[in-house]
Order: C-alpha cells, then sequence, then structure tokens
C-alpha cells in the first residue's frame, strides 16, 4: 500500500480512538438530557472535578488545604497516606453521588418549571461553581493521573500492522482500553435501561415527567439517579483523559467539544453520542492531516463545530435525533 | 372565473359580496397521515363562514392552509380572483389575511398595548435609521398607529389592562387580546380558531357581540371554527362541516343542520 | 414620600412612551448625566478608570448588544468574544491604514464591519433556534479567534501576533496609545455609551423591538401575523453585532492598547458579558448596565477584600472569584430569573407606596 494511505489510515485509527474520548463525554450529556431535558453544560467540569478528586484520594491530599493555610497560616498539604486505587475509585463515587443529591436538592428543584434557556444556563453557572470548587478543594496545578491502565504504545498493533502492511501503526494501549471501557459502558447502560425497574422509570421520565408522576415514579430520586450515573461516565472519562493528558483545567473544555457531538448523534440517543463521537474524532484528525499544509494548523479548535454548523444547516436534528414537527 | 359581482343581501340588511376565497381541492398530508382530502369551499365577502367538525377533522390544518403554515401537496388557495402562489406566512399576512389561534399564541414578554401594536406591523413603515433616530417620522407613526389600536382597545372594552404584561390576563381576557391583535390589522379576512373555547356564557356572549361587530361595523369577513352548535347556527351565514379530513356539508345552517351525513357524524339526534 | 406620581398624567401617546415618565425619575436621570459628564473627570484617577469605569462602560456597550440580541430577540449567541475582536481587528486594520482619518469615525466604521461578519454568522439562525443556534456561534467564536491569530495579514504581519493601538488624537488630544489620559478615554467611551444607549432604546420601543420580541416569544405565530423572520433575526444579528464591535473596538484601541486574539476575547469574553444580560435583567436595557457594573466591580471588590484585607494569596482569590460567579447565577436564576432589573423594578415599588406596606 502507498505510504500516504498507510498514513491516512493510521490517523483515522486514531481518530477513532480520539473520537471514543469524545463520546465518553458526550455520553453523560445524552444522559441527563434525556431523563431531565436538561443540557447539562456542566458535564466537562463534572469529569475534571471527578479526576481531581480521584487523584487528591490516591495521594492523600487534604482538601481544601490552601484555603485552611491561607485562613489559618497553617501549612498542612498531606495526609500522608496513599491510598489503593480502588478504594479511590469507590470513594470518588461516593462523593459524586454526594454531588448529584446536593445539586438535584439545591439547584434543580427550584428550576422544575423553567424554560430551556434558564436551566441551560443554570448548568453553565454549576460549572463555573464545580470549576472553582474543584480549584479550591485539590488546587489547580496540573497532576498526574494513575490507576494503573497500561500506556504507550501498543506492540501487539505494531507488530500486526508492521506484518501486514510493512509499517507499524502506532496506537496506544491506553486508547486501547477506552475503546474497551467504553463499549463495556455503552452495553451495561443499554441493558440497565431495557430491562431494569429503575431503568424503565428512566426512560419514562425523559418521555413524560407529567405521566411519570402519576404512574408513582418519584421525579426527583430519578434525577439523583441519573446526575449520578452522569457522574460515574465523568468519572470514567475523566480518568481516561487525564491518563492521557493529565488532570488539568483544558479537560473542562473537553464540554464544548461534546456539542459538536451531540449535535451529529442527537440528544437523545446513546449509541448517537459513540458515532458522533467517532465521526467527530477521525473528521478532526483527517482534516488536519490533508489541509494541514494549506490552512495552517490548529485546526482542531474549530473545525468540529463548523462540521456541526453544516450538519445543523441540513439535518437540525442529528443524525439519530427525532425530527420536530412544529404545531400552531 | 369568479363572478364578483354576484352579491346578496342578508335578512338583516347586512350585503354580502362575491366570492373573495376560495379552496379548491386540498390535500393535505403529513407523512403517512391525511388530514386533508380533496376539499374544496369558498368564502364570500362580508359573510360569516364556519367551519365544524368533530376533533382531528382537519379545521385547524385548513385554517393553517389558508395561513400559509402549511403547503398543501394538492389543490390550489384562490385570493380575489387569483390564484395565491405558494408564500410564507408573513406574505400571506401582508395580503390582509389576520388570525387568532386555538391555543393562544399572545406574545407572553409583551405588555397587551405591545401585543396589539404587533398587529400593526404591516402598516408601519419607517426604516431601520428611521426608528433608530425616533424623532420625526417613526414617533409620528408610532403615534398614529398608537391612535388606531386605542380604537380596537375601546371597540373590546380592554382599556383597564393595556400595560398589564399579557402573562398575567385570565384566559377570556387572553383571547380578547388575541382577537384585538388581529383586528389592529384591518384584515380584509379574519380567522378565528375557536374563539369561544373555554368562556362561560357571559364571556361567550361577549364574544359573539363582538364578532358580529366586526363584520357589521367593518365588514369584516370572518372564517371561523367553533364547536359550539348555538353559536354557530346564530352567528354564521354559511356552514362548511368535515370529517376525517373530508367535507360531508356545505351550506346554510340550516341544509347542514337537516344534513344525515352531518347528523350521523357530529351533531346526533336528540332522544325524547 | 419619595417617589410620587401624583398629578402626573399624560395628554398625548408621545408622552405615555417616554423612556423616564415619572418626573421625579427624569430629573435623576438628568443629573446622572450631568455628574458623569461634568463633575467625574475632575475628580478621576487613573486606578479608577482603568479598573472600574471604562471597563464598566466598555462592557456595557458589548452587554446591549447582546441583550438585543439574546433578551430582546431570543437569539442565544456564544460568539461574543469573537465578535469583539472583529471590532477590535477591524478597527486596528483602518487605524494603520488610514492613519488621517479620525479614530471616532474608525471605531464606527468598525462597528459596521461586525455588523456584516454578525450577519454572516446568524445566517443560521433562520434553520436553527435555542442550543443549536449557540453551537453555530461557538464555531464562530473559535474559526475567528484561529483566523486572527494564524493569518498575519489581520495583525500586519507583527512577529509577536499582537495588535497594537497607534496614538490618535481628537480635538489635539490623545485618545489612544500610551499617552491618553485616563480622563479623555473617559469622556470618549462615555459619549459612546450615551449615543448608543439612547439607539438601543429607540429600536427597542418601535415596531421592530417588537418583531424581535415577537420572535422571541412565539416564533412561529410572529410569522403568521406578518414578521418577516429573515429581516427580523438578521437586524437582530447586524444590530447586536454592530454593538458588540464598537465595545472591541474600543477595548483595544482605547483601554487595552495592545492585544492577542486568543488571550483577550476568548470565550472567557462571551461567558462574562452572556453573565452580564443574565444578571443584569435578559430584555431591558438597564439590565446591561447593571450586569456590567455587577461584574466589573464585583471581582475588584473581591479583590480587594480578600487580598489586600486578608492577605489571601492571588491565585486562591481567583478561585474564589470564580465559585462566587458561578453561585450568583445559580442564585440569581433561580430566586429571580429577570435579574436585577426585576429587583429594581420591586424597589421601585416599594417605595412607590413607603411607608404603606401596600
Amino acid at each position: 500500500m502507498p505510504d500516504q494511505l498507510l498514513f491516512a489510515l493510521e490517523v483515522t485509527l486514531n481518530g477513532l480512538t480520539a473520537g471514543i474520548m469524545y463520546a465518553l463525554v458526550a455520553l453523560g450529556f445524552v444522559l441527563i438530557f434525556k431523563a431531565s431535558g436538561i443540557f447539562n453544560f456542566a458535564q466537562g467540569v463534572m469529569a475534571l472535578f471527578a479526576a481531581l478528586t480521584l487523584v487528591g484520594f490516591q495521594s492523600g491530599q487534604i482538601p481544601f488545604s490552601h484555603l485552611i493555610n491561607a485562613m489559618f497560616g497553617t501549612r498542612l498539604h498531606h495526609f500522608g497516606w496513599n491510598m489503593p486505587t480502588f478504594m479511590a475509585i469507590i470513594a470518588t463515587m461516593a462523593v459524586m453521588v454526594l454531588l448529584a443529591f446536593l445539586i438535584e436538592r439545591l439547584v434543580l428543584k427550584h428550576l422544575i418549571n423553567q424554560e430551556p434557556i434558564i436551566l441551560f444556563m443554570a448548568t453553565i453557572g454549576l460549572a463555573y461553581f464545580l470549576e472553582g470548587l474543584g480549584d479550591i478543594m485539590w488546587g489547580a496545578e496540573v497532576k498526574r493521573l494513575d490507576v494503573g491502565i497500561p500506556q504507550g504504545m501498543s506492540p501487539m498493533i505494531d507488530d500486526l500492522t508492521f506484518n501486514w502492511f510493512g509499517y507499524g501503526f502506532y496506537l496506544d494501549r491506553l486508547d486501547l482500553w477506552a475503546a474497551g471501557i467504553a463499549a463495556v459502558l455503552v452495553v451495561s447502560l443499554t441493558l440497565f435501561s431495557q430491562y431494569t425497574r429503575q431503568g424503565r422509570a428512566l426512560r419514562a421520565v425523559a418521555d413524560d415527567h407529567q405521566a411519570a408522576l402519576s404512574v408513582g415514579i418519584s421525579l426527583r430520586a430519578i434525577w439523583v439517579l441519573t446526575w449520578s450515573i452522569a457522574g460515574f461516565v465523568a468519572l470514567v472519562a475523566g480518568i481516561m483523559w487525564g491518563a492521557k493528558s493529565g488532570v488539568q483545567f483544558s479537560l473542562s473544555l473537553i464540554a464544548l467539544k461534546a456539542l459538536p457531538v451531540l449535535i451529529l448523534g442527537g440528544f437523545t440517543s446513546i449509541p448517537g453520542a459513540i458515532v458522533g463521537g467517532l465521526i467527530i474524532g477521525v473528521g478532526e484528525k483527517l482534516f488536519d492531516f490533508f489541509f494541514q499544509s494549506t490552512i495552517g494548523g490548529a485546526t482542531e479548535n474549530w473545525f468540529a463545530y463548523m462540521l456541526a454548523l453544516v450538519f445543523l444547516l441540513f439535518r437540525p436534528q442529528g443524525l439519530f435525533g427525532e425530527k420536530i414537527i412544529e404545531r400552531v | 372565473m369568479k363572478d364578483m359581482s354576484q352579491g346578496y343581501t342578508t335578512a338583516d340588511g347586512r350585503k354580502i359580496g362575491g366570492v373573495m376565497m376560495e379552496m379548491k381541492n386540498i390535500t393535505l398530508r403529513f407523512g403517512g397521515v391525511v388530514a386533508i382530502k380533496d376539499i374544496s369551499f369558498d368564502i364570500r365577502e362580508g359573510e360569516i363562514r364556519a367551519i365544524i367538525g368533530p376533533n382531528g377533522a382537519g379545521k385547524s390544518s385548513m385554517l393553517n392552509v389558508i395561513s400559509g403554515f402549511y403547503h398543501p401537496q394538492e389543490g390550489e388557495v384562490w385570493f380575489r380572483g387569483e390564484r395565491r402562489p405558494s408564500m410564507r406566512p408573513y406574505q400571506v399576512a401582508r395580503l390582509g389575511i389576520a388570525r387568532t389561534f386555538q391555543n393562544i399564541a399572545l406574545f407572553e414578554g409583551m405588555s397587551v398595548l405591545d401585543n396589539i401594536m404587533t398587529g400593526r406591523l404591516n402598516h408601519m413603515k419607517a426604516s431601520m435609521l428611521d426608528q433608530a433616530i425616533w424623532w420625526g417620522k417613526a414617533q409620528r407613526e408610532e403615534s398614529l398607529n398608537r391612535e388606531k389600536v386605542e380604537k380596537v382597545i375601546d371597540f373590546l372594552e380592554i382599556q383597564h389592562i393595556r400595560k398589564t404584561p399579557v402573562g398575567r390576563l385570565p384566559y377570556g381576557l387572553k383571547k380578547r387580546v388575541e382577537l384585538a391583535r388581529a383586528l389592529a390589522a384591518e384584515p380584509e379576512i379574519l380567522l378565528l380558531d375557536e374563539p369561544m373555547a373555554g368562556m362561560n356564557v357571559e364571556e361567550k356572549e361577549d364574544m359573539c357581540r363582538f364578532i358580529l361587530d366586526v363584520n357589521d361595523e367593518f365588514g369584516t369577513t370572518i372564517a371561523l371554527i367553533e364547536h359550539d352548535m348555538g353559536v354557530v347556527m346564530d352567528l354564521s351565514d354559511r356552514v362548511v362541516v368535515m370529517d376525517y379530513g373530508k367535507k360531508i356539508g356545505d351550506g346554510t345552517p340550516d341544509e347542514v343542520r337537516n344534513n344525515q351525513d352531518v347528523i350521523d357524524a357530529y351533531l346526533g339526534v336528540a332522544h325524547d | 414620600m419619595i417617589y410620587r406620581e401624583v398629578g402626573q398624567y399624560k395628554t398625548s401617546y408621545v408622552a405615555d412612551s417616554h423612556t423616564f415618565p415619572i418626573i421625579g425619575e427624569r430629573r435623576a436621570y438628568y443629573l446622572v448625566l450631568a455628574v458623569a459628564f461634568l463633575v467625574v473627570p475632575v475628580f478621576l484617577t487613573d486606578y479608577w478608570a482603568q479598573s472600574i469605569l471604562v471597563p464598566f462602560l466598555i462592557y456595557s456597550i458589548a452587554a446591549l448588544g447582546l441583550n438585543i440580541l439574546i433578551g430582546y430577540c431570543g437569539q442565544l449567541s456564544l460568539g461574543t468574544g469573537a465578535f469583539m475582536a472583529v471590532g477590535a481587528y477591524a478597527v486596528f486594520k483602518l487605524m494603520t491604514a488610514f492613519p488621517e482619518i479620525n479614530l471616532l469615525i474608525h471605531i464606527v466604521l468598525a462597528g459596521v464591519v461586525t455588523a456584516g461578519v454578525g450577519v454572516l454568522f446568524g445566517l443560521p439562525s433562520l434553520r436553527i433556534k435555542g442550543f443549536y443556534l449557540a453551537v453555530a456561534t461557538l464555531a464562530a467564536q473559535f474559526f475567528l479567534i484561529w483566523l486572527f491569530t494564524r493569518t498575519p495579514w489581520f495583525f500586519n504581519y507583527s512577529s509577536t501576533g499582537m495588535i497594537s493601538a497607534p496614538t490618535r488624537t481628537l480635538f489635539g488630544m490623545p485618545i489612544s496609545g500610551p499617552s491618553a489620559s485616563a480622563t479623555t478615554v473617559y469622556l470618549v467611551c462615555l459619549s459612546f455609551v450615551v449615543v448608543l444607549a439612547w439607539l438601543a432604546r429607540n429600536l427597542t420601543r418601535g415596531s421592530i423591538g417588537r418583531q424581535w420580541m415577537a420572535i422571541r416569544d412565539m416564533d412561529i405565530a410572529a410569522e403568521i401575523i406578518g414578521v418577516n423572520p429573515l429581516k427580523a433575526k438578521l437586524t437582530a444579528f447586524a444590530v447586536s453585532s454592530f454593538f458588540v464591535g464598537i465595545a472591541g473596538a474600543l477595548m483595544f484601541a482605547v483601554y487595552l492598547g495592545a492585544a492577542e486574539a486568543g488571550e483577550a476575547f476568548g470565550i472567557d469574553k462571551s461567558f462574562l458579558v452572556l453573565f452580564m444580560v443574565i444578571i443584569g435583567g435578559l430584555g431591558s436595557i438597564l439590565g446591561a448596565f447593571l450586569g456590567a457594573a455587577f461584574l466589573v466591580v464585583g471581582p475588584v471588590l473581591l479583590k480587594i477584600l480578600l487580598v489586600n484585607q486578608l492577605g489571601w494569596p492571588t491565585d486562591l482569590a481567583a478561585h474564589v472569584e470564580i465559585i462566587v460567579i458561578g453561585m450568583l447565577i445559580l442564585v440569581f436564576l433561580i430566586a429571580e430569573p429577570h435579574g436585577l432589573t426585576a429587583l429594581w423594578r420591586t424597589l421601585k415599588e416599594k417605595l412607590r407606596l413607603w411607608p404603606f406596606p401596600h
């Protein structure tokens, strides 16, 4: 095979894995949107917060140490222990559930009948709040995240492709693990929503709040459940992204990237989030690959949004969304 | 072609003119569902034409076709003797067709006065630059149109709520404000979608009075969808009956009342 | 006792539609204007101008523009930062290409250029609504910033990639560049604010303003009663971008003096102006000012409190600021979605009746 084509293929594969990463964040959006019609702008920040908390637990950080030191003149930083990863993940999950509970209680409950744009702006406020909270609790410097997932070039893929094509593809093992974990996540979420009682209740709420209430489903309990699951998905996304590029502020900007993913895949479709993520991931990398020489680099800054924009002009409801029929 | 000279005078002295609007073989589909099936009828100038039928018969859809919001897959709409080409709703409004809506479509963020003023927008010609500067042309035009709107407000007796935000009004008053907005446009044809829905007896009497006055004083042609049979029979000059998207009756209230198809589908029979 | 309307009745429609129908309010407004133009310049310090008044004035203009788009016409935009950048780069190119022409003219022209760009990126609004439109404006935000940072023509091939405002004068006094005094800059911005606010008021009270609000409240019904959605939405984008472009031009030319697109006009600015509009109150001219004041003065006060008074490190104070802003957004949206303007109106209602409870 010609070299250019091999390069393009490699870029495509890397694009797919990047797409999985986007899809992980988009999944959280879809869950919350399905259950409450809220577009949770804070999903990316939740991923960052989850990652920060995990690292904090793992390394035995004292939460709010910076603040405590400033207020009382102390010099505390760490408890001095190192928590095993498994425990740290459980602890972080507990924090995310607590967060979901607080969000429902303090914010969502009071905004039930508001228009979507108000809810959207509330999640922007929430995003800012969580970002500041994460910074104050655990500090804003870049952190390394390691949960034991193997990283670095995959020798297996390298050998395999070398034997096939005479050129070894570089695929990071972390990305392969991410793809596998994402697949497990999607399957289990789909199974959960189709076959369990809670899952059914979730779908009922997503369909019609009033009707769900009238058959005895507790809207609030469902919302806490949804935001907890979204928190779990955020944790997974945070771990993957954090392991790849370190835990830092730019993680929350991924939230913005998830928007084009959702536009392509539809706001209410779980498989759509994956497909949308893959398309954006591949599209970005390929566009950069082909056009970098002519128009310069860093096109990933805007390509996804332009793609989404073009898409919207022709198909406003996305690939998997429902067509909107307007009535008067 | 249309014979515009043909007209007649009603028993109570109102003049009904020739055919103003005509629907010819309208068929409207939504995907696999046929909402309107090959319906034709006409509306004469100055008359009050009722469109009745059971729920889901396609009456509101028909009104939406007249408004230009839905585009029928087959058939034509003729207005004043000419075929009306497919156009956007706001262009239809400029022809002089105003309407009210089944589920009130007022602009909840604005006051009653502002809502009714929006009805005047096709009469306001000041450019954006004029409006930005305000003094002079735009201000004069605003005052002139305000005067006309105040006349409509007087007519419908809603002076006391003119500055109230519309969102705060009770249902009956909202309906009246919607009527005012439609009237402010000084329309040729007024389309009313269930103007009496949800009203008690007194409110219905008031609304009937207003509708009759509008037709009487301004000569406005009116097409209305309504479920209250008493209202329909009393108010209208002619009636169209729809059922499952098809026309099953067309004529004077008496003719329609005695039409067997209409009785079977909609009116029913009084049991002794 | 304080606030009386007794005896003030209107005898013409013109009088009825006055911006300040109550004479007491009108006089207060003229007083504020007089103080702003005549008294403040005398006592103005560099610190006050730099940290508070000039940014307040400039952001008021941006908030006015965004309020027209979101508050009056209901079109969500997250591209404000990039549109300010368009104004800034436009005025830079004009200043350097035509140095003889007055800076004020250049600023207005920069606004016109931004209006054009705004209409272009507003075209999708004819097909797309709500969040989807927000995404389209994000495309504008990221693309335009990328364009300005990557295309050397925009920053006149400077090696630093930054644009710097050369000195320009008005009536012999420098109003841009390092030699411009705080007072002249303040007066220039104040003049723009007064004129633009007047224009905004006129547009929003007229026919086009009602058309915008009709589109915002019920766009389908609006079209059926005669509003041309293309004209309404695109004029909203045009007018809004005109305002935002002027704000950007002023920000660069007379306030910052030098700027780099990604840093000065990034997405954080888009959110900042959006928050001003939300906190100030959607759909009100006063709201733009209240929101801008809140989000310009607030952080300054917070910093004075935390860093100067309590001695906290600046990065900690910055994080607290983010938390406070986030919390305020939530509190406002829950308690008073119509922002400070609604609070102000409630206060006036109470003052009308004071000392009676109702």
